[in-house]
């Protein structure tokens, strides 16, 4: 199925024009960074044991999302992925929110990566002589340049994204070698690991950045109309992908938790990078540099295009304004949307820390997992098996279903511990946007146009 | 007899304008009203150190070693001594918490997703019946 919007009069669509290949570099590019960055500070709340069981505990957390996600998206193959999805099987309300969940968490994520893009350019500048080195134009640059390339051409970015994407996780196996994790030259976890130091408690609080080794793997589907064999190309390139992370997460601890102290990787900004500093040597610092700012521009370069995809097909569909529902003439991009959204990145990058903007941006992501456990529940439920096609059917419904809830319980709790405040804001400003839609929004858009797909009538209704 | 679908108003530009406004406003409004009140990281807290040398501060040869090469010195953080390890060491989370702010939270959440899930159902009845048409 291909969408279209109407531009000067004129029918315009996406172009089908990605393979499995781009798939897998959209969902890994906008991922790998959190091995990179941000998941460290699982450590500082719980220790390292702590992260490594939050690492594999959100591992399954995320093996319940790509099954269930496999087999939704390759029945609902439109851009906007979960936000399509929620419109045809929850309905409006939990559609806009759901667009919101998108937008959010991967705008959130494309400013910790140009946070972390602009200090790591500032450390290397201060080693390399040059103290004045400042983050902040970096920052800027990070963001302007991607809109650009975005705004340009889907395919350019991407195969940009899959070279790039590849070159960093290289460089993780690469380090990972180089630190000869079968002897003790370098990995030293006997007498840097420490326990847990909070207890069992500080394991359950891990959880909440345990989260950011995958985060943003389902950004698949929002591909879904661009991709030229949606039932193949997606369920493959999203198991890859989480097969992919869950190595690149496990070797990412290995060499960190066995090369610094516990209190240095738990605040840390660039943790692989330090890693690398600290075999002191110059070839492996540049890799890790490179490595470090590609994942950066890799991950920011999908989250653009994601949260770009999910805004345009709110407009599209007048769940926002109609503007925002047009494709450049000539590029075949949402290009107002990927301008709108500049501005957004560049304030929480420019102004915000970066444990809050993580925080916000895995808030979103965890709503949107709730909502998919109960989704998947609602999807069975209104369509049974054998009453419409499936590209994928996920095994043992509805135990993902029901590990994913319960996940999603652990780490809510796991945010309310240290992050309580920032936990209530978002709730609050999810709240207040759902009034707004119910109570204004809602009477622009057409109700029979909401439900596009080619299937019968769900059981119930 | 076919039921007439619903036809929605078209929104002027002003109207487009000051959504897009309003939900600008909305987002920074949700990252900026913790930061402001000082209620974000509000879960952080010091321990007090009483010896910063590195074996006071609970490291070993090991750590003290990398904590060097990464360039951090022991001691307390001064003007004069700013690359001290001290503050990122003594650094924790106090996971103390008030059951009645847990339950609120708690309550927060289901109740959003309540509303959510009610009112989009609503929603969707209408969608459902304008789509089909009465047809199966």
């Amino acid at each position: 199925m291909t969408q279209t919007t109407a531009i000067h009069g004129e029918k315009i669509s996406l172009l089908r024009v990605l393979g499995p290949g781009h798939v897998w570099a959209l969902g890994v590019g906008i991922v790998l960074v959190g091995e990179y960055m941000g998941w460290n500070f699982a450590v500082g709340k719980g220790g390292a044991i702590a992260a490594l069981i939050a690492c594999w505990v959100a591992g399954l957390l995320y093996t319940c999302v790509a099954m269930i996600d496999s087999e939704v998206t390759s029945t609902v193959a439109a851009a906007g992925g979960q936000y399509a999805q929620a419109k045809h099987i929850v309905g409006p309300l939990m559609a806009f929110n759901v667009g919101l969940f998108l937008v959010f968490a991967y705008t959130m994520l494309e400013a910790a990566n140009a946070i972390t893009l602009g200090y790591l350019v500032q450390t290397v500048g201060s080693m390399a002589g040059f103290p004045e080195t400042h983050d902040k134009p970096f920052i800027v640059l990070t963001i302007m340049f991607l809109a650009w390339l975005n705004y340009r051409g889907v395919y350019a970015t991407l195969t940009f994204n899959l070279v790039i994407t590849a070159i960093a996780f290289v460089a993780i196996w690469v380090l990972f070698f180089a630190v000869q994790p079968w002897s003790s030259v370098y990995m030293k976890h006997g007498e840097l690991l420490t326990g847990l130091p909070y207890g069992w408690l500080g394991v359950l609080a891990a959880l909440h950045f345990g989260m950011w080794y995958y985060l943003g793997i389902e950004g698949t589907t929002q591909a879904a109309e661009e991709v030229r064999s949606p039932a193949r190309a997606l369920p493959l390139g999203t198991m890859t992908g989480i097969i992919t992370l869950l190595i690149a997460a496990t070797m990412t601890w290995y060499i960190c938790a066995g090369i610094m102290p516990w209190e240095y990787l738990g605040q840390a900004v660039t943790p692989l990078f330090d890693a690398a500093r600290l075999t002191d040597s110059n070839v492996l610092m540049v890799l890790l540099f490179i490595g470090t700012i590609f994942s950066t521009l890799a991950s920011a370069n999908g989250c653009i295009n994601d949260a770009s995809r999910a805004w345009f097909s709110m407009g599209r569909d007048r769940y926002l304004p109609q503007v925002f529902g047009a494709v450049h003439p000539k590029y075949r991009t949402p290009y107002r949307s990927i301008v709108f959204l500049v501005p957004v990145a560049l304030v929480f990058a420019y102004f915000a820390p970066l444990d809050q903007v993580i925080t916000f941006s895995i808030l979103s992501g965890l709503l949107e997992y709730t909502y998919m456990a109960i989704g998947v529940m609602m999807f069975r439920q209104k369509w049974p098996l054998g009453t419409i096609k499936r590209g994928y059917v996920h095994p043992f419904h509805p135990l993902p279903a029901i590990v994913l809830l319960l996940l999603c319980s652990a780490t809510y709790f796991a945010v309310f511990l240290g992050y309580g405040t920032q936990l209530i804001a978002m709730m609050v400003f999810y709240i207040v946007a759902s009034l707004w839609f119910a109570l204004h929004r809602y009477k622009f858009v057409r109700r029979g146009a909401q439900f596009t797909m080619p299937w019968p009538k769900p059981v119930g209704y | 007899m076919a039921k007439t679908p619903y036809k929605p108003p078209t929104q002027s530009a002003i109207g487009q304008t000051f959504d897009t406004f309003f939900l600008l406003a909305l987002v920074l409004a949700a990252l900026f009203v913790p930061l402001y009140l000082g209620l974000a990281g509000g879960g952080k807290t010091m321990l007090e150190l009483k010896d910063t040398s590195w074996t006071g501060m609970g490291q070993n040869a090991t750590m003290q070693a990398q904590w060097e090469k990464l360039g951090f010195t022991p001691g307390p953080k001064t003007e004069e001594n700013a690359t001290s390890a001290a503050e990122l060491i003594a650094a924790r989370f106090d996971y103390a918490f008030d059951p009645v702010e847990l339950a609120v939270t708690a309550l927060v959440v289901l109740g959003y997703f309540f509303i959510v899930f009610h009112w989009s159902r609503k929603e969707y009845r209408d969608v459902i019946d304008e789509r089909f048409n009465g047809k199966k």
